[in-house]
């Protein structure tokens, strides 16, 4: 599969990323070589195969919704960049 | 008294309990073995010494008193940096990281912490667990204590390198597609990755969630056994934690192999194996066969899927899990942005490494739209093909054989150039996590080079047991897993 600079670009924004030039032109080969050799799979017919997400069995893990109040907020809020005593702090975001 | 750091976990914890030594003394050893290697091999991002020394002496205290709290009571250790360590800086080796202190212990800690450990600090690691060298650190690459010009694997290279250099008696590493194993091999070190589920993953700080798992990095199977003890079982802020029976795996070790069945998976040993490492793995088989197992070949010839389907589902899963750092809620934050959009932005690109960045955009890649069915949905009915015939294989073997890694520890900075080639080096490791299994890698010997050569013995779903036994059994029989690197015998190249 030939992978573009564009698909790249347009991979990079979903991603919340911006490549470099210089780094662009490096990812793109080396994402053409992964996504070339990954091809391999297609050499096996799957039809009548089921996807699997979870190896075991476990299904419906479910407990009652109780409010538990995290004990270290003052700690969450420490790890932020920007903050106060009860919100992070991001550009405005609406006019 | 032999060299108090070449004792096995389990030894230490034994001389602790009868007062031959002090917990402050093996601390201390430690703290001054980190200080002598560190400059050598950068196994530790940080070192934790008051804290160390802190809970050295709560771990006295309880001895002292007579408090039965298991064998591991005042052993010394040191955790990949992935694992969130209350007010601890968790850094996952990444710059995007930054001082982060987590406000919380992982369920591992709360566990280890139960069992009187000290634990000595944070370990070096691939950024995110993304690598297979401990290269791709922003902290720099950690260093094989067996020959400083290598690699010690990855991606819990910090964790091997430690263990190998006896500058702590255990360590907990993450194994998402063989970073416990494959290290474990590299440095010459006895770790283990559990059954999926059997470790609460709750605090480790994800990267492909369906694949990941916390396990132990030590000396013998003996002490992987009594780690497990402590850190297994049903977490209930873990949804993936399986209800199962645990502990007792110490206390249930038996060396006794008659009845057991061993199989080879000869697609395993063809065509890319290093022939010194596939000598020293089938030499595992025979020593088996002298504890009564039956060794049988067989052909397991999804492997050549293996490698695609993890790189597809572990990519995707890494792309979603890592959308959480954009320089909000933790950690770094670019400067120099325009707008919200910008902020995430520039965080991400300049707070991630290139590995780190390959593999989000290739996640994000598999699961966009018009490539999804072609790429994420074929690799996990690929995924489902891998299960099975790892099942047909368990309906007729209770462990399989087969090496860790295609060769030893390669040089620094071969592998990075072309990722394509270092994704195919987990060729032997990565099926384990797909499967969901448990696997073991053990020093089995030495190449021409005097590089540890590793064995890998999988087993079903909680055979941890089965497993242990055999390299139990294994051990008892040889002494590889005694051998240390001149540098960690007293010499002070390290």
């Amino acid at each position: 599969m030939n992978i573009t600079t564009e698909l790249v670009d347009y991979v990079s924004e979903l991603s919340r990323l911006k490549l470099p030039e210089e780094e662009k032109a490096s990812m793109t080969a080396q994402l053409e070589q992964i996504i070339g050799y990954m091809d391999v799979l297609n050499t096996l017919d799957t039809s009548d195969i089921e996807p699997m997400s979870h190896t075991f069995p476990v299904k419906n893990v479910l407990r009652e919704d109780e409010v538990e109040v995290f004990p270290n907020r003052d700690g969450l809020l420490a790890g932020a960049p920007a903050h106060d005593e009860e919100a992070f702090f991001v550009p405005k975001t609406v006019d | 008294m032999q060299e108090l750091l070449s004792y096995s976990a389990v030894e230490l914890g034994r001389l602790l309990r009868k007062g031959e030594l002090s917990v402050k003394e093996a601390t201390e050893a430690a703290l001054s073995a980190i200080e002598r290697r560190q400059s050598g091999n950068n196994a530790f991002i940080t070192v934790t010494g008051e804290q160390a020394l802190a809970q050295a002496e709560q771990a006295q205290r309880r001895l002292l008193a007579g408090e039965d709290i298991g064998p591991l009571t005042g052993v010394p250790a040191a955790i990949k940096d992935n694992i969130c360590t209350l007010g601890v800086k968790t850094t996952c080796a990444s710059k995007i990281m930054g001082d982060f202190l987590p406000p919380y212990q992982a369920t591992v800690m709360e566990k280890l912490e139960g069992a009187g450990a000290v634990s000595l600090g944070k370990l070096n690691m691939d950024e995110f667990a993304m690598g297979s060298t401990t290269e791709t650190s922003f902290y720099g690459a950690t260093k094989n204590p067996w020959d400083l010009s290598r690699v010690p694997g990855g991606s819990s290279g910090g964790a091997a390198a430690a263990v190998a250099a006896r500058e702590c008696w255990y360590a907990l590493g993450s194994d998402t597609g063989g970073s416990i194993r494959q290290p474990a091999s590299y440095c010459g070190v006895t770790g283990m990755k559990p059954t999926y589920g059997a470790v609460s993953r709750y605090g480790l700080i994800a990267y492909a969630s369906s694949l990941d798992q916390i396990g132990p990095l030590a000396r013998t199977a003996e002490d992987c056994a009594a780690i497990l003890d402590v850190i297994m079982g049903k977490d209930k802020r873990d949804g993936t934690s399986l209800d199962a029976p645990c502990g007792g795996l110490l206390a249930g070790l038996n060396p006794d192999l008659t009845g057991k069945t061993v199989g080879i998976p000869v697609d395993c040993f063809e065509d890319g194996l290093d022939p010194d490492v596939r000598e020293r793995v089938l030499s595992v088989a025979d020593v088996l066969k002298g504890r009564g197992a039956k060794v049988e070949e067989f052909r397991l010839p999804v492997m050549q899927y293996v490698v695609p389907t993890y790189y597809i589902i572990a990519a995707a899963e890494a792309s979603s899990n890592l959308s959480r750092f954009d320089g909000v809620k933790y950690g770094w934050r670019a400067s120099g942005y325009e707008d919200l959009t910008d902020l995430y932005c520039k965080t991400r690109t300049e707070g991630f490494g290139s590995e780190v960045k390959r593999r989000i955009l290739l996640g994000t890649f598999v699961l966009s739209s018009g490539y999804y069915d072609a790429f994420y949905r074929k690799a996990l009915q690929v995924k489902h093909v891998i299960k099975s015939a790892f099942d047909d294989a368990f309906t007729k073997y209770d462990l399989i054989l087969m090496p860790v890694a295609p060769t030893t520890a390669p040089r620094l900075g071969e592998s990075l150039s072309d990722p394509l080639k270092m994704y195919l080096s987990d060729i032997y490791t990565v099926s384990v996590n797909l499967a969901g299994l448990p696997g073991l890698s053990m020093p089995c010997g030495f190449d021409r080079q005097g590089l540890p050569v590793g064995a890998q013995l999988i087993g079903p779903a909680l055979g941890e047991q089965a497993i242990l036994n055999a390299a139990y059994a294994y051990q008892q029989d040889t002494d590889y897993h005694k051998q240390a690197p001149v540098a960690a015998e007293g010499g002070e190249r390290a």
